[in-house]
């Protein structure tokens, strides 16, 4: 039983080696190679969806993980990079979606949301400092009818 | 306009804006986008996948209607789709050309030898870099390419009978009589 868990444990301290990615083919050039990694984080794996190419261990991701290091090997930029992967699988592939008119929305939605609070708690300002008069000194015959009042609840 | 109408206006007009933005947007998160529709055919020549029969390259898809299937024997969906293209070139009038993804050749042969081959040539995408050409994030997709090599509708996951009636059928039918071919 103890060995068993000692097992499980040292295989769970290995896991990290088996990251996405580790065993494969770095580029020579460590700058390269953290360019490439670089625009893998910017890049959606298609099968899993909410992880990068870069966490994901689907085929698909691994297959795209070796494109970017190709095209990166091969000179190019970030942008014409990802400009590749668009090409093919849409902006949707790119992490962060890029501001357009289909993502207007998307981008300005919390802008909207704040102008629409914002408006709320002016109207409801506005309100309260025009909405009610400011009170007005009491006269005589109100104070005399407040001291009994309050008498009144003294004595009950 | 009285200030104690701003704001139902602006939720109002948020939401309608939002509404009508959601058309715009792929809501569906098992599909994912059709980028190269309406575009030239991604080029490829890829190696026959069977002994004895033809590989498959975009050039002998070019000056006619073709439908392009991608699957993989390892694939069930495609299992589940084999029986409608079996008999899609005799429905449609159209030749059904096919695409093996990330296959191996003996169960390949295994398998189409069992339950028969439907298509006229079958291109071995061994490393998947056409499939990644395409777009494509998993097999069975469908694709229709036009007279002019342009694909021009697609459909991902298994062909069945609702897709042929509603989907595949009335659009080569459109296709077609649009003299493209």
């Amino acid at each position: 039983m103890k060995r068993l868990a000692v097992l499980a444990l040292l295989v769970l301290w290995a896991a990290p080696a088996l990251a996405a990615g580790a065993d494969e083919a770095m580029l020579p050039d460590p700058a390269q190679e953290a360019r490439a990694r670089h625009i893998m984080e910017e890049l959606r794996c298609l099968v899993c969806q909410n992880e990068s190419i870069s966490d994901s261990h689907a085929d698909l991701a691994r297959d795209l993980r070796e494109i970017v290091r190709e095209r990166v090997a091969a000179g190019e930029s970030d942008k014409q990079v990802k400009a590749f992967m668009v090409d093919r699988y849409g902006d949707w592939i790119l992490m962060k979606p890029p501001f357009n008119w289909r993502t207007a929305v998307l981008w300005l939605a919390p802008l909207l949301l704040l102008a629409a609070g914002g408006t709320g708690v002016w109207i409801y300002v506005r309100r309260q400092r025009t909405g009610v008069p400011p009170a007005a000194a009491l006269d005589e015959v109100e104070r005399a009818r407040l001291l009994a009042l309050l008498d009144e609840d003294g004595s009950a | 306009m009285k200030p104690q109408h701003v704001l139902p206006l602006a939720i109002f007009v948020t939401i309608v804006v939002a509404f009508g933005a959601s058309f715009h947007l792929n809501l569906n998160p098992e599909e994912t986008p059709f980028a190269i529709k309406d575009r030239s055919m991604p080029a490829f020549d890829l190696p026959p996948a069977l002994d004895g029969t033809p590989g498959l390259a975009s050039k002998d898809l070019q000056g006619h209607v073709a439908i392009v299937n991608f699957f993989a024997s390892w694939c069930a969906p495609c299992r589940e789709e084999h029986p409608v293209l079996l008999t899609l070139e005799k429905r449609t009038g159209v030749p059904l050309y096919g695409i093996a993804y990330k296959d191996q050749r003996p169960a390949l042969a295994k398998w189409l030898g069992g339950e028969g081959n439907p298509f006229r040539a079958i291109g071995f995408d061994e490393n998947g870099r056409t499939f990644i050409d395409w777009g494509l994030s998993g097999v069975p997709e469908t694709f229709v390419v036009d007279g002019r090599g342009r694909v021009v509708w697609r459909f991902q996951g298994a062909l069945n009978e609702a897709v042929l009636d509603k989907g595949l059928m009335p659009f080569l039918k459109k296709v077609k009589g649009g003299g493209a071919s």
